[in-house]
């Protein structure tokens, strides 16, 4: 049995039916949104059932998109079938004044990390993680900073005095 | 001697029965920066807590302004035992989102360099593996090859570690003759080498009993925790993103993937030896299919994308024009999502690209499979000798850069 991306999209319509939106396949991948509150379930599903079997977590990570009013965060995760090679995205949007998502350490350990990660740079609270911390900036950040409100030094400043370096 | 000591101890130190051991970040036994805050009981690991992010440098962060043919020099940073495969990782990406096809010759030719980096990081980690069980011959047999590696790429790009190789489209040159002679060298001496650090190491029973049973994981565990490479398939999951997703025409090519049965040090220093043979034997191939094709491509078509070459933007208008778009960065860039994957030395490294048409990326995460497994330390190494942590540590194939990105 081969798994399609239709096939995939059709259970989890018959599932979740309206809940999950902007099902659609860009690159030979399924990718749809789903609502926070749901983010387990719809993996608890597609972990469980027996035909689709996405066992496997990708990959865990947040994008900021500050011009979506109260859907400024999006989590993404990507899962994989190992049995059918098929892969599969879908991404939670939470508003950033309260970015709460339930973690998904309690199914795969991987998230922990991964989890700890996108909290370190765009600051999505997972509820119910058991280390919650930053991981790869230091303990005293008071600011997230993957998040578009930061942007990158410019690179055309001349009021730094820096010769050492070569600007 | 004649006077019994008085040995002050210190309060609450009987009842303390175990000692928090600080192993790293800088420890020689670590080989790059990871940092372990251990319980040890005697001898004994309790527990262990990895404290990672010191050599973190915000590439995804940095990736946000730069244009897209500069981001290859951030990838080099990442697993720079294999930086190539990361380099080729990161132009597949982008030519999967533009739709650039890439010629055969190209692919065979990306094919070589990917399969030479594989080696390299197999090498390293293989010899390491030996180094911390004692046996230091085998790592020096191997790192001599490592040398005739660089000087492939070296021939090739220029470099040497970070090797920024190839472009957007295919590679900057071609091949030039003495690449070839190299390769064929390789061929030709590193199969001795390499069977006689086999012969010096896989049945040897020092280090037969300091790997086998250590840092052992189950097949389930491991796919729990995100483990992906030569890590998994030494537990015996057969995942491997050359054969399950083949990027670059590695379905041209006749290989095994080599699986190991237990998930423990010793399997995974197997699979590592088994998959180098068989990249050698990918070479191989490669080069002999390389034999019926034209010599002189060595990109695509694609003058949008790819820099021409500098005589001609001094004499050609077209080529200006493009070169001049390309350096400032206003190629046009197709908006899109997608997240691509390449077999990396160590597990999948995939990248993970959002492009709203602009001259840089949206966003750019990269997967990096050893930031995902190392979380499995604490496990591997619970109940373990504290010899036996350092040896798992090292077996794992951990690249401090890759994991801080």
């Amino acid at each position: 049995m081969s798994l399609t991306n239709d096939y995939i999209k059709q259970r989890l319509v018959e599932k979740f039916g309206e809940a999950l939106t902007n099902l659609e396949e860009s690159f030979g991948v399924l990718s749809f949104a789903a609502p926070a509150a749901l983010n387990l379930k719809v993996m608890q599903f597609l972990y469980d059932d027996e035909e689709l079997q996405f066992r496997f977590l990708t990959d865990l990570t947040a994008v900021h998109y500050p011009h979506q009013v109260d859907a400024e965060l999006a989590v993404v995760y990507h899962l994989y079938n190992f049995r059918e090679k098929v892969r599969l995205r879908f991404k939670v949007f939470v508003p950033v004044a309260a970015p709460q998502v339930f973690t998904a350490t309690k199914l795969f350990e991987s998230a922990n990390w991964m989890e700890r990660e996108s909290y370190d740079f765009f600051g999505v609270d997972f509820v119910g993680h058991p280390n919650l911390k930053r991981i790869l900036n230091v303990d005293e950040m008071t600011y997230f900073p993957m998040r578009k409100e930061f942007p990158l030094e410019d690179q055309s400043r001349i009021d730094k005095d820096d010769d050492m370096f070569g600007r | 001697m004649s006077e019994q000591q008085h040995i002050h101890l210190p309060q609450g130190s009987v009842e303390k029965q175990t000692t928090t051991l600080n192993l790293g970040p800088t420890h020689p036994a670590t080989h790059g920066v990871f940092q372990n805050i251990l319980e040890i009981d005697g001898e004994r690991v309790m527990s262990a807590e990895s404290t990672v992010g010191y050599i973190h440098r915000a590439f995804e962060k940095i990736a946000e302004r730069r244009p897209y043919y500069q981001i290859t020099p951030l990838t080099d940073r990442l697993n720079y035992c294999s930086s190539p495969i990361n380099n080729m990782g990161w132009h597949l990406t982008v030519e999967k989102l533009l739709g650039i096809q890439t010629p055969k010759r190209v692919d065979y030719l990306r094919v070589i360099i990917m399969e030479l980096a594989r080696i390299t990081d197999h090498l390293i980690c293989n010899g390491v593996v030996g180094v911390d069980s004692g046996a230091f011959t085998g790592f020096l047999y191997l790192m001599q090859f490592r040398e005739l590696a660089y000087e492939i790429y070296e021939e090739v790009c220029g470099s040497r570690l970070t090797t920024n190789i190839g472009r957007i489209g295919g590679f900057e040159r071609n091949f030039t003759p003495v690449a070839f002679q190299k390769i064929e060298k390789f061929l030709a001496e590193y199969p001795k080498a390499l069977t006689e650090f086999e012969t010096l190491m896989t049945r040897n029973r020092i280090f037969v009993e300091r790997t086998s049973g250590v840092g052992a994981i189950s097949a389930e565990r491991a796919m729990n925790y995100g483990f992906t490479g030569p890590n998994l398939r030494a537990a015996g999951v057969d995942y491997d993103v050359r054969v399950a997703h083949p990027y670059s025409s590695y379905e041209d090519f006749d290989f095994t993937i080599p699986v190991g049965s237990t998930g423990d040090c010793y399997d995974r220093y197997l699979v590592r030896n088994a998959e180098m043979w068989q990249s050698l034997s990918i070479i191989r191939q490669a080069m002999d299919k390389l034999k019926g094709l034209p010599e002189d491509v060595y990109h695509a078509d694609v003058p949008a994308y790819y820099l021409p070459e500098k005589q001609d933007v001094y004499n050609k208008m077209e080529a200006l024009i493009y070169h001049f778009k390309i350096i400032m960065g206003e190629s046009d860039i197709l908006p899109g999502e997608l997240y691509n994957a390449v077999e990396g030395g160590n597990g999948e490294l995939g990248f993970y690209l959002i492009s709203d048409g602009g001259r840089s990326p949206y966003r750019l995460h990269f997967r990096r499979p050893c930031f995902i497994y190392y979380q499995a330390y604490p496990e591997l190494v619970k109940g373990a000798m504290l010899s036996d942590a350092i040896i798992c540590l090292s077996s794992l194939n951990l690249i401090a850069g890759e994991l801080d990105a």
